[in-house]
């Protein structure tokens, strides 16, 4: 029967068999609960954001309106059910945009023209790649990233990924020679490059790029006379220092340049606003062709409208907002803090993060030997044994093996401790 | 319509051709003066099946023109796109009119948008009949949403469960939601058949649940039949960033536009003749635009017919709900059970909410396979577009009040039907005959009798009348890749009563004052008519603020600065 499906259908490119996807599995299939399943698996496998949703709670208890479909007492249900229109609610973009800002410190500011609305950062990032790529061409990704990427960028569109390799010797910061080299890699195999893919802050380090690798980047895009996506998602989880530097402020000194059109910010309210079930994407870029051509895309995966109107109404309470983005990076911070300092307990450490809703965890001194193989044996002791699951640097295609992402924004603050003391029962024996 | 795609075309060439050819004039002269260098030199071509015309498209400057006999002029090659003196820095799937939203019938869009009728404060504005939206029954629903707050996460009465909602993403979809859906469906085809809520994958709406089973069951340059005429819309969703193409199985007014065995096997062996792989069928029942369903037989032979060639067969149920009068509707999952030698596997039905409901904002779409492989592969894919979670929820808790669907189905349907024959009859009193429809949020209007000649020229001609003295926004069959000329679908859902007379009001004065002359060439709107030469830049198509639905069969209307 698989015979008679397309090539997309029968193929892996979904990447779902990787161990990322698999780890996911057996959490299913034996969830920690509290009280019900206390020697379940704890899910430290997922990205996710829980630390802050009361404050959305909060909100909505106050602002009953919205959630009765009500605007000034009167129903809008009908306007709301019958708007289809790709160009996104207005209101909806004009809160988004300046809640975007404010992430920013306001630093620099967006225009609602400018942003196309996808469902999730998911279809944001397939989206460029229909408009940048065609099957056969390649981006070029650092390495680790999210495995997810594989699936987003690759699957259907037919791209091709080639890894710009970060190592641990410089904290996996991108070099000039590590962009140089991919670029020629791709070349080498014949492929057509037809920009740059990154993740700031990162996923999975948790750091946030350097105005150094920042610039490094735009010089490299302008040389090669490629595109540059950069991934923001994770642009509401800074809690710590150094600040945090968007690609936008960046490129605020080339707005005359011809390289002005040839970036683009990629964003979600899945990660800053812990809001993943609503699937709120978006793609923001100066290049009108492709504003264009991703609008129209968009029909694809549209924001319901529901949605759209409830968040409109919830971002543009400022003082929700002010008040969201500071309490949320203390949360983070401690949460950080607590899984930092018991893993360092353990004789574990980490990469120095500020960022991110994880921590990327260095067991290489934990390996029976420096191989990937080693990296799955651990990883498969970690889910099974210790009955936590974490992500293997392999999944994430790190280039070194003995690398994990832990995530510590998913659970209650109880579970992390518990987390942490079977860690150190492992290590201890 | 087909699509063909020219090379680099050289200016010049583009010029003599236009002077030497049958419509030389004061149009082409205004493009000479343009400087070269501002345009690209990608120019496509579309001319329907009868290639009686062929538009020209610039692809930065928009010209419609009207030139006979188009393969004298242009031989076919393979469509590449060079811009004039940069590097091709985006994709094709970016930069063609995949999306098909570059075919020329924007005029109407353009009459609406600048002149949209309010009963009060515009009486006599365009009326938006090129809209298959069904608005009938949100007071309903509104009823229903004021009895049951707990169904929204966002009341005090529904905000416990906010947290878990908010961070549901699993592609498999809320439990409840696709219990309450499979339930649903079951209901709308009178519990005749049951849906397995396993089977149900999500998508972002119908649009995403077309483009994610055709990434599924195509290739690039797959192709799948279907009956013309058919939604517009389907051009983009099951072609534009797949890849894979439509043929049509053409259909005549002369037996009802009927689904012939004939057709199908003509347009397969077509196909196989000119070495396209057919990957399926896809068949929209209840018909947009024909308003009318499948009967057992048609349907019967399609099963056959699929099972013979071993092709796929999509149907599209979206309107399911829609039908208002026997005969019942009949859906693909009543046939499947009828023969256990029915290769199951082939069968995949597509839904939504967007018009037995009327809620095309939720963005409710659904693949239903019967291919378990299809279903798995579907899954995955459904990342792309998932139902967010709060309207899962929401949709969940109202589909399941069996009470409320109940009640909402029958009075949906009498209201519709209510609509239909107000429709009716009034075109009836002046003439004007309509397809034998019992389903559908519009009417297939016969004008063919208004034509001054049986062409899709004089049909383009008689729409844009209709858009601009009549002031009503229907569609012209042309867009529906309908073969014959003189068919228009008007939309009759989407408006109120008093809207509802005015229109009526308005079809009759016109066809009143024209009559039935017995020279043809006397009709009064005739005289003044000739082709309009529309110029649009392209950072204008960017900048104009398009606010109508992109999911009608036609396109957005940018703001067009014509030129006559």
């Amino acid at each position: 029967m698989r015979l008679l499906l397309s090539g997309k259908a029968k193929c892996n490119s979904h990447g779902q068999d990787s161990s990322y996807f698999l780890g996911l599995q057996a959490y299913e299939k034996n969830p920690y609960d509290q009280t019900r399943n206390p020697q379940g698996i704890i899910q430290m496998g997922l990205a996710e954001n829980q630390l802050s949703l009361d404050l959305v709670e909060s909100w909505l208890s106050e602002n009953q309106d919205v959630a009765g479909f009500k605007s000034d007492g009167e129903s809008i249900f009908r306007e709301l059910a019958l708007f289809q229109d790709y160009h996104g609610l207005p209101a909806f973009k004009k809160a988004l945009v300046q809640f975007m800002a404010e992430i920013r410190g306001n630093k620099v500011s967006f225009d609602p023209k400018k942003i196309v609305l996808t469902a999730g950062a998911t279809s944001a990032n397939e989206t460029l790649v229909f408009c940048l790529a065609k099957a056969g061409d390649t981006i070029l990704i650092p390495t680790p990233y999210y495995p997810g990427f594989d699936r987003d960028l690759k699957w259907r569109t037919g791209a091709e990924i080639v890894p710009i390799h970060c190592t641990s010797s410089n904290d996996f910061k991108i070099t000039a020679r590590a962009l140089q080299q991919a670029y020629q890699e791709a070349q080498n195999c014949n492929l057509k490059v037809k920009g740059v893919l990154v993740t700031n802050p990162s996923n999975p380090l948790g750091t946030t790029m350097t105005r150094a690798e920042l610039d490094l980047l735009m010089d490299f895009i302008v040389e090669k006379q490629i595109h540059l996506v950069c991934d923001e998602i994770y642009s509401g989880t800074v809690f710590g220092s150094p600040n945090y530097t968007s690609i936008v402020e960046v490129l605020s000194k080339y707005e005359k340049a011809e390289v002005w059109d040839r970036v683009h910010v990629v964003y979600s309210l899945s990660k800053d606003l812990g809001l993943p079930g609503f699937r709120v994407g978006a793609i923001y870029t100066n290049n009108g062709s492709i504003i264009a051509a991703a609008t129209k895309m968009s029909s694809f995966g549209l924001v319901s409208s529901q949605t759209q109107y409830f968040l409109s109404m919830l971002l543009s309470d400022k003082k929700f907002t002010r008040n969201y983005i500071s309490e949320n990076k203390k949360r983070l911070e401690k949460r950080h803090a607590s899984l930092i300092s018991g893993l360092q307990n353990a004789g574990i450490s980490c990469l120095k993060s500020n960022a991110g809703l994880f921590s990327w965890v260095d067991m290489r001194h934990l390996l029976s030997s420096s191989t990937f193989e080693a990296e799955m044996e651990l990883w498969e002791k970690i889910v099974y044994d210790v009955k936590l699951n974490i992500s293997p640097g392999s999944s994430c295609h790190c280039s070194e093996p003995g690398w994990f992402r832990v995530c510590f924004a998913n659970m209650a603050e109880e579970t992390l401790e518990i987390a942490i003391r079977r860690i150190k029962a492992f290590v201890d024996v | 319509m087909h699509r063909v795609f020219f090379p680099d075309f050289p200016w010049k060439t583009l010029q003599n051709n236009l002077h030497n050819g049958p419509r030389p004039g004061p149009y082409f002269k205004r493009i000479t003066q343009l400087p070269l260098s501002l345009l690209s030199t990608t120019i496509s071509c579309s001319f329907p099946a009868n290639s009686s015309f062929v538009f020209v498209h610039l692809s930065c400057y928009f010209i419609s023109y009207q030139v006979k006999n188009p393969t004298s002029l242009f031989s076919l090659k393979t469509m590449s796109y060079v811009s004039s003196n940069r590097k091709p820095l985006l994709s094709r799937k970016a930069t063609n009119d995949g999306h098909a939203e570059n075919c020329p019938y924007f005029d109407g869009w353009k009459a609406y948008d600048k002149d949209p009728f309010h009963p009060t404060q515009n009486p006599s504005g365009v009326i938006q009949m090129g809209l298959a939206e069904h608005q009938l029954c949100f007071d309903l629903v509104q009823e229903w949403l004021v009895s049951n707050p707990e169904a929204s996460i966002c009341t005090k009465e529904g905000v416990d469960k906010f947290r878990d909602i908010a961070l549901f993403q699993d592609y498999h979809g809320l439990p409840a939601f696709r219990n309450a859906v499979a339930k649903f469906m079951g209901r709308v085809r009178g519990d005749k058949v049951e849906f397995d809520p396993d089977r149900i994958v999500m998508s972002g709406g119908a649009t995403g649940a077309h483009e994610m089973i055709t990434f599924c069951l195509a290739d690039p340059g797959d192709a799948f039949l279907v009956p013309t005429p058919y939604y517009a819309g389907f051009d983009r969703d099951l072609c534009w960033r797949t890849e894979a193409r439509l043929l049509p199985v053409v259909c005549h007014s002369s037996n009802n536009f009927k689904v012939t065995r004939k057709a199908l096997e003509e347009a397969y062996a077509k196909a196989v003749e000119a070495n396209i792989s057919v990957k399926g069928l896809l068949l929209t029942n209840p018909s947009n635009p024909l308003g009318t369903i499948l009967d057992r037989d048609t349907l019967r032979e399609a099963m056959s017919f699929i099972n013979e060639k071993n092709i796929h067969l999509i149907c599209d149920e979206i309107y399911a709900a829609t039908v208002f009068r026997q005969p019942d509707f009949i859906s693909i999952a009543e046939i499947i059970e009828e023969d256990q030698e029915y290769n199951r596997n082939l069968v995949h039905i597509i839904y939504s909410l967007s018009k037995d409901m009327g809620f095309p904002g939720f963005r409710v779409g659904i693949v239903y396979s019967y291919n378990d492989a299809v279903v798995e592969c579907g899954r995955k894919m459904s990342s792309f577009g998932l139902v967010s979670s709060q309207t899962q929820y929401l949709i969940a808790s109202m589909l399941s009040d069996d009470q409320f669907i109940g009640k909402f189905l029958l009075e949906s349907a009498g209201r519709l039907a209510t609509r239909h024959n107000d429709f009716t009859d009034g075109l009836r009193q002046v003439g004007i005959k309509c397809l034998n429809g019992n389903a559908g949020l519009f009417l297939w209007m016969d004008l063919r009798g208004l034509l001054m000649e049986s062409t899709v020229e004089a049909e383009t001609a008689l729409w844009r009348v209709i858009i601009n003295d009549v002031k009503l926004n229907v569609s012209p069959g042309s867009s529906f890749h309908c073969s014959e000329p003189g068919w228009f679908r008007v939309c009759i859902a989407n408006m109120n009563e008093e809207t509802t007379k005015v229109a009526l009001a308005r079809i009759r004065e016109f066809v009143l004052r024209n009559g039935n002359k017995p020279n043809r060439k006397e009709k009064c709107w005739q005289s003044d008519l000739r082709l309009r030469l529309s110029f649009r830049r392209i950072d204008d198509v960017l900048r104009s603020p398009c606010i109508m639905s992109p999911h009608s069969p036609i396109p957005q209307s940018p703001l067009v600065r014509t030129r006559t």
